[in-house]
């Protein structure tokens, strides 16, 4: 097997008495979606956290094609060519999608204009509307506030977002949990565009069977620990179910 | 890319409203039905008046006189709002700078003082409100003080530190003579008085700024979810200073330009400076709830108490009736951004 592109080992996070990560292993692979299950309290939130650099582990080692990282902030993971969907949908409201994709990396006018920042609509319209082609986007009209569009259409512009920038990996923290039947396969597609890309999506959801639908390979969280690693065509809801709760013991080879 | 062209329809915000976006965009805008309101006042008085009074040239460089100060105030306050903050204080700061701009100047030439000393006072001004507004910006962005409260602080002791210096009477002869006679009272090719010039290049300026740059475009991004941007990576904390500096730099400004036109410090007469300019802004279409709101806006939601002022002068109605109409103005205003917002915001 290949160096995975992301790998954590021997991971540990404790707030106070509570140890929400015991000694938890973790890897991706290019160009592949990892779904990271487990129950309530397993310990996926503060994974993902200390991954994209939210949160500083008090152990263990990250590191990223080989090499040993340390992200003091979500900055520094960005700059990796990581980045995060959360589930609360990191957008501005307000600022058409265009806006929002270019939130904090802005294109500017040249000339004389270049020291007053003044923005070059044009161009960000131009590269947002590609941007969403490339994932099968379908925005009819981008020059409206996101808050005026649906939530499928939303979360897919906060994934756009991610993808534009993340050359590595993306976490996607429950990126269908408020979503319609449809919208939730909107996104799904996304998903699997943007793996298709070479880039690795780190999947959190409680939803098996979209689990098995989009993921390629299944870990799974208990107590702190990775506890068990599944290739997706190879498993069922009843085993992961057995692995997260405790039923199945052991870490299956993947 | 199978998928995107028979893709079904997702929500109703994929129904096509018709028109050019040019179009849609001017009517969807909160500030088109107060521009119409604008426009109607404009048009009532024109025909109500007698021949020759309200579109008279004079009477349109008073209204515009009257409408610089707040107009620059209120240039400052839609960034403030447009934050989802407000400030309580730009009356009391335009009179603190005013007052620290005269109290140097009437010490240096007094009524006589020349150029060079009326400068260094409106540097003084100028530098006042900023730092003011610094200050505030600081305790909103990093004390994460209310901006209510702050501002309400910053009102009262603005105005205290005023009356302090002044031991509370106006500053006789803080207003030279050369400064009063040129941006006060002074006009442009002889027509276009200079506080107008000077309320309209600082309203220009700055409504680019709101609309076309990287400053503007996050303000409207803080006000419209802090925590997003936050997480791209932009010093939110840093942006909301330069905001509220923004808001003193307009009060100092302010501050000349009241000193210049009174020819003194009018301690006691900008009581109600900050609730008259929030509600213009607010009637130009600014949501108080952030995220939302245009200078263009801003300069209706000005004119239009200015304009219902003027007219009722000339008919010979009570002027009071001016403040009853803005208030149902105001009122109207803000309930139809509330509508607006809850048909938007669906899931």
């Amino acid at each position: 097997m290949t160096e995975p592109l992301l790998r954590a080992a021997g991971l540990t996070k404790r707030y106070g008495q509570v140890h929400a990560l015991q000694g938890a292993d973790f890897s991706a692979n290019p160009g592949e979606v990892v779904a990271l299950i487990g129950d309530n309290g397993a310990g996926k939130s503060t994974l993902v956290k200390v991954l994209c650099g939210a949160i500083q582990p008090d152990g263990g080692q990250i590191s990223l094609d080989g090499q040993v990282v340390h992200f003091a902030n979500p900055f520094e993971a960005q700059r990796h060519g990581i980045e995060t969907v959360y589930q609360d949908l990191s957008l501005a409201p307000d600022l058409d999608a265009a806006a929002n994709l270019h939130l904090g990396r802005e294109v500017f006018r040249g000339g004389v204009l270049r020291p007053f920042h003044v923005l070059d609509r044009a161009a960000m319209r131009s590269s947002a509307r590609s941007a969403f082609a490339e994932l099968g986007v379908d925005l009819q009209d981008i020059d409206v506030p996101v808050a005026s569009l649906s939530g499928g259409q939303r979360q897919s512009v906060a994934v756009a977002r991610a993808v534009a920038y993340a050359s590595k990996v993306i976490f996607m923290d429950e990126p269908t949990a408020a979503l319609g039947v449809v919208q939730r396969g909107r996104v799904l597609d996304t998903i699997r565009r943007v793996r298709d890309r070479g880039v690795s999506v780190v999947l959190i959801s409680h939803n098996m069977p979209e689990v098995l639908a989009v993921s390629d390979r299944v870990e799974v969280l208990r107590l702190g620990r990775r506890v068990a690693r599944y290739v997706t065509a190879q498993t069922s809801v009843e085993e992961l179910v057995g692995a997260m709760t405790g039923a199945l013991a052991g870490e299956a080879a993947a | 890319m199978t998928s995107t062209k028979t893709a079904p329809v997702d929500g109703p915000a994929t129904q096509e409203p018709t028109g050019t976006p040019l179009a849609r965009r001017l009517l969807a805008a909160n500030s088109a039905w107060t521009f119409a309101i604008l426009v109607a006042l404009v048009a009532f008085f024109a025909i109500a008046s007698p021949p020759g009074t309200f579109l008279s040239q004079y009477n349109i460089t008073q209204i515009a006189t009257n409408a610089a100060i707040y107009l620059v105030l209120g240039v400052g306050m839609t960034y403030v709002i447009i934050t989802g903050g407000i400030d309580l204080s730009n009356g009391s700061v335009l009179i603190l700078s005013g007052v620290l701009a005269a109290e140097f100047m009437v010490h240096n030439g007094g009524y006589k003082a020349g150029w060079s000393v009326i400068l260094v006072g409106i540097v003084i001004s100028v530098v006042t409100g900023t730092a003011w507004g610094s200050i505030q910006g600081v305790l909103v962005a990093k004390a994460k003080v209310p901006p209510f409260i702050v501002t309400l602080g910053g009102l009262g002791a603005a105005l205290g530190l005023a009356q302090i210096i002044t031991t509370g009477n106006d500053v006789a002869g803080g207003a030279p003579n050369t400064l009063v006679e040129t941006l006060g009272l002074g006009e442009l090719f002889g027509t276009v008085p200079w506080l107008v010039v000077l309320a309209v290049a600082v309203t220009v300026a700055f409504g680019l700024v709101l609309a076309q740059t990287r400053f503007g475009r996050y303000t409207y991004a803080v006000g419209s979810n802090a925590e997003a941007v936050r997480r791209s990576g932009i010093r939110v904390d840093r942006h909301l200073v330069k905001v509220y500096a923004l808001a003193g730099l307009m009060a100092g400004i302010a501050g000349v330009m009241s000193l210049a036109f009174f020819h003194t410090t009018t301690i006691a007469g900008h009581s109600y400076d900050n609730l008259n300019v929030i509600t213009a802004v607010v009637m130009g279409g600014t949501s108080l709830f952030g995220g939302r709101g245009t200078v263009v806006g801003t300069v209706i939601g000005v004119f239009i108490p200015a304009v219902l002022n003027s007219g009722l002068v000339i008919l010979g109605v009570q002027t009071y009736w001016q403040s009853v109409a803005v208030g149902a103005v105001l009122i109207a205003a803000v309930y139809v951004d509330q509508i607006r917002r809850r048909s938007r915001e669906r899931g």
